[in-house]
């Protein structure tokens, strides 16, 4: 049997009222991005079901694209038939019989969404199920669990027939959500985090602190590979990388080194926030999960979190350490995450930084020095990077391979 | 000069010496060193693994850089059984196996460990049923070959990964080395665990290979030292060789698309051929064997007296395996499959690459008929 399209459920956005048509139309731009590599294909949507034509093309390749894309609930391959009693009988005897293998049971779930159909549910149940019956010789029903699961859905303009419903990712569409700033460290949090963003429909820029010499042109790369994952959900993902040497030292120089680390995040919030607003973002997400370390007590986020009114979304903060790198190892994360290489977080930790800063300390530290301008220029100096999805960028090499 | 011996080795492509000479020139960092050097050599590596995983259709992470067949092969049985004895000491492998599979067999053998050396049929093939009667609770590896070295018999590797459904914890290795590019094997549908394939067998370079290790299946390290290829391979990377083989590998699975029907044909044609010259029984299965190997007899003539008198023609074939011949005894193989010892001494194995040509095999062709014709005169 042979697959001419593949039905598409949706998840949450069934529930979206006037809106809908928005989400509709992004999820569909997800698909697009995903299914890029095959030419042939045309997508189609309505209210209530998209559909993929695959027009020729691998039926299984396009499923393993389709299983990561946010927005969708659950799909299905199938066949559209002409609402013929006959032509119903004859195709899904067809595809049952391309499935069926000695000893195995099925049902049928019929669904009849327009009630126009001559046959109701119970109807198609009969009729269908006796002629498969009839003609399969030595298969059985089985409702509980069957073997196979042919689902027949009457609509108003064909009915389509599917023997699978694959799992999707869930979610909503990206970009449904609106733009916000992610904080991008290179470790194993802040990846998981923007994932899980995405996952609710949010358009992602990364923001990266790089400080050289104290941190490595490796361990940018690192950031750029991490935001090249990342961008594979929808094409690509713009990266700010801030210059953040002079701050960092001018921090060293002017703050106890027990507020270093306090002063440091405050410093980085303002400089995200600042980028936000040029990019017209309307909050900012961390990977921060209270009490993982010093900067995460509710304390430190108290103090930190004074520099801006900003929404600052943390998807993983009540999340343990190992459930994130679970969802780290299956987005594909948690490998370049743990490359050996000094990050924005790791360099000038302090030997014992404070668990429980106050926030009048750390503003009367700050309070004898104008950081302004260091800011300033660092959002001035800001280098921004479009990054796509591996294979297009790594052109450098590709005469060698 | 023709060159019919492509089962023991093939020649390098152009394409893939140039960029071994690249990057051995250019970019000879250590892809340890934290420097920009380094980092681009590591970026080498990875863009190498990538390459390779993806035509093997598995994840990066599943792939590791070797030396080659040998030292996968190696890595996959003795690292297994290193690490899995506690659970259980019995291992399965077939009797026609390459040296690599067989020899680190015996090692374990002597260290205590149980081996089960399923027998082949008339046309050198495992029996799944034999296999099955043959797994125990103490069973812990089985390793298959893809295709044999010899006489080409593809072993049923599929049928045998869907009998190992039912045995979640016997870790299943396959030894695709002569296999890989000739037949298909999809790891991503196939239930294998380890699979070994050698950049020189699909005109690669030497002394590099890849093992492919499913995740989340450990095995113990042969090698101690810098804890390299995610600690499984200790010792500097061969960067310049993976990209060298990432290039062959790519090339190959090209060439395959329209080569594979060229080369059968090819092989056809010599079949035909020879079964027409007086005294020749060939070795190799019609059916389920490579495309590229011939294995076949010429009665009452030494192997080794008809390679010689080929190569004073130019043509270049081999005995058996390019790791037994030197040794004089006999292709184990075909001893296994019942051929008798004598038949076996005249053992000939013709192998293929893509590169081959029709006329190359007309030429062949004639020159086996000339040098039967004059050897069978003397020995006579």
């Amino acid at each position: 049997m042979k697959y001419e399209r593949i039905l598409i459920r949706y998840g949450e956005i069934s529930t979206k009222g006037r809106n809908r048509n928005q989400f509709v139309e992004k999820l569909r731009k997800s698909v697009r991005i995903a299914l890029a590599p095959f030419p042939n294909i045309k997508v189609e949507a309505n209210r209530d079901r998209m559909y993929v034509l695959l027009n020729g093309e691998n039926c299984e390749e396009v499923i393993g694209e389709l299983k990561s894309i946010f927005g969708i609930q659950s799909f299905s391959p199938a066949i559209k038939v002409k609402r013929d009693i006959e032509v119903l009988k004859q195709s899904s005897l067809e595809i049952v019989r391309s499935l069926f293998k000695e000893g195995q049971t099925f049902k049928i779930t019929p669904k009849r969404s327009d009630k126009t159909f001559e046959l109701d549910t119970d109807g198609i149940n009969h009729t269908i199920g006796g002629h498969l019956l009839k003609n399969i010789p030595g298969m059985k029903v089985k409702v509980k669990n069957p073997d196979i699961n042919l689902r027949i859905e009457v609509r108003k303009e064909a009915i389509y027939l599917s023997c699978e419903t694959i799992q999707g990712a869930g979610g909503l569409p990206v970009g449904s959500g609106g733009k916000a700033m992610l904080m991008l460290s290179g470790g194993i949090d802040s990846p998981v985090a923007g994932y899980m963003a995405m996952k609710r429909g949010l358009e992602i820029e990364a923001v990266h602190f790089f400080s050289p010499p104290f941190t490595s042109e490796r361990s940018k790369e690192k950031v750029i590979d991490l935001t090249k994952k990342l961008a594979e959900i929808y094409g690509s993902m713009t990266l700010h990388i801030v210059p953040f040497t002079d701050i960092q030292q001018t921090i060293a120089e002017q703050i106890p080194e027990n507020y270093s680390m306090t002063s440091t995040r405050r410093m980085m919030l303002r400089i995200t926030d600042e980028i936000r607003k040029k990019q017209e973002g309307l909050a900012i997400i961390t990977g921060e999960s209270v009490g993982q370390v010093a900067s995460q007590t509710l304390e430190s986020m108290f103090a930190i979190n004074e520099v801006t009114n900003t929404p600052i979304l943390r998807p993983l903060i009540t999340m343990d350490k190992t459930d994130i790198i679970r969802i780290a190892h299956e987005i594909d994360t948690l490998e370049i995450s743990n490359r050996p290489f000094e990050d924005c977080c790791t360099i000038f930790v302090p030997a014992s930084p404070k668990t429980k800063p106050k926030r009048e300390k750390v503003q009367h530290y700050e309070s004898f020095f104008d950081f302004d301008p260091l800011i300033h220029e660092a959002v001035q100096e800001t280098e921004t990077l479009v990054i796509k999805p591996d294979n297009k960028q790594r052109s450098e090499f590709s005469e060698l391979f | 000069m023709i060159y019919f011996d492509n089962s023991a080795t093939t020649k390098p492509f152009k394409e893939v010496l140039d960029s071994f000479v690249t990057v051995s020139s250019e970019y000879y960092g250590n892809p340890s060193s934290l420097h920009g050097m380094g980092g681009q050599a590591e970026k080498l590596l990875s863009q190498a693994r990538d390459q390779v995983s993806k035509l093997l259709t598995v994840k990066p992470s599943e792939i590791y850089f070797t030396s080659g067949g040998t030292e996968g092969n190696n890595l996959a049985i003795k690292g297994s059984a290193l690490l899995h004895k506690n659970k259980g000491r019995h291992l399965i492998t077939s009797s026609v196996e390459h040296p690599s599979v067989k020899s680190a067999m015996e090692q374990l053998e002597q260290e205590g460990f149980e081996i089960t050396y399923l027998p082949v049929d008339e046309f050198g093939r495992i029996s799944v049923a034999d296999l099955e009667r043959s797994i125990r609770k103490e069973t812990i590896l089985i390793s298959i070959m893809l295709v044999n070295n010899e006489v080409g018999t593809i072993q049923p590797i599929n049928e045998i990964g869907d009998l190992l459904k039912k045995y979640p914890t016997i870790l299943f290795h396959v030894d695709a080395v002569q296999g890989i590019g000739k037949i298909p094997l999809p790891l991503n549908k196939y239930r294998i665990d380890l699979c070994s394939i050698s950049g020189h067998k699909f005109h690669g370079l030497k002394g590099t290979g890849a093992l492919f290790i499913r995740e989340g299946v450990r095995l113990a390290p042969l090698f101690s030292g810098g804890n390299q290829e995610r600690k499984i391979r200790s010792g500097t990377e061969n960067v310049a060789g993976a990209v060298a083989m990432a290039k062959a590998l790519r090339m190959t699975l090209t060439k395959a698309e329209i080569g594979l029907e060229r080369m059968e044909n090819i092989r056809s044609m010599l079949r035909k051929g020879l079964t027409e010259i007086d005294g020749v029984q060939i070795h190799t299965p019609i059916e389920n064997s490579a495309p590229h190997i011939l294995n076949f007899s010429l009665k009452g003539i030494k192997s080794e007296v008809f390679i010689h008198s080929l190569e004073q023609k130019g043509i270049y074939v081999s005995t058996t395996s390019a790791c037994s011949s030197k040794k004089k005894s006999p292709s184990k193989t075909l001893l296994e499959m019942g051929v008798s010892v004598t038949l076996a001494e005249s053992a000939i194995r013709v192998s293929l690459s893509f590169e081959n040509s029709m006329e190359e095999a007309n030429t062949v062709l004639a020159a086996f008929r000339e040098s039967a014709t004059q050897l069978r005169k003397v020995m006579k």
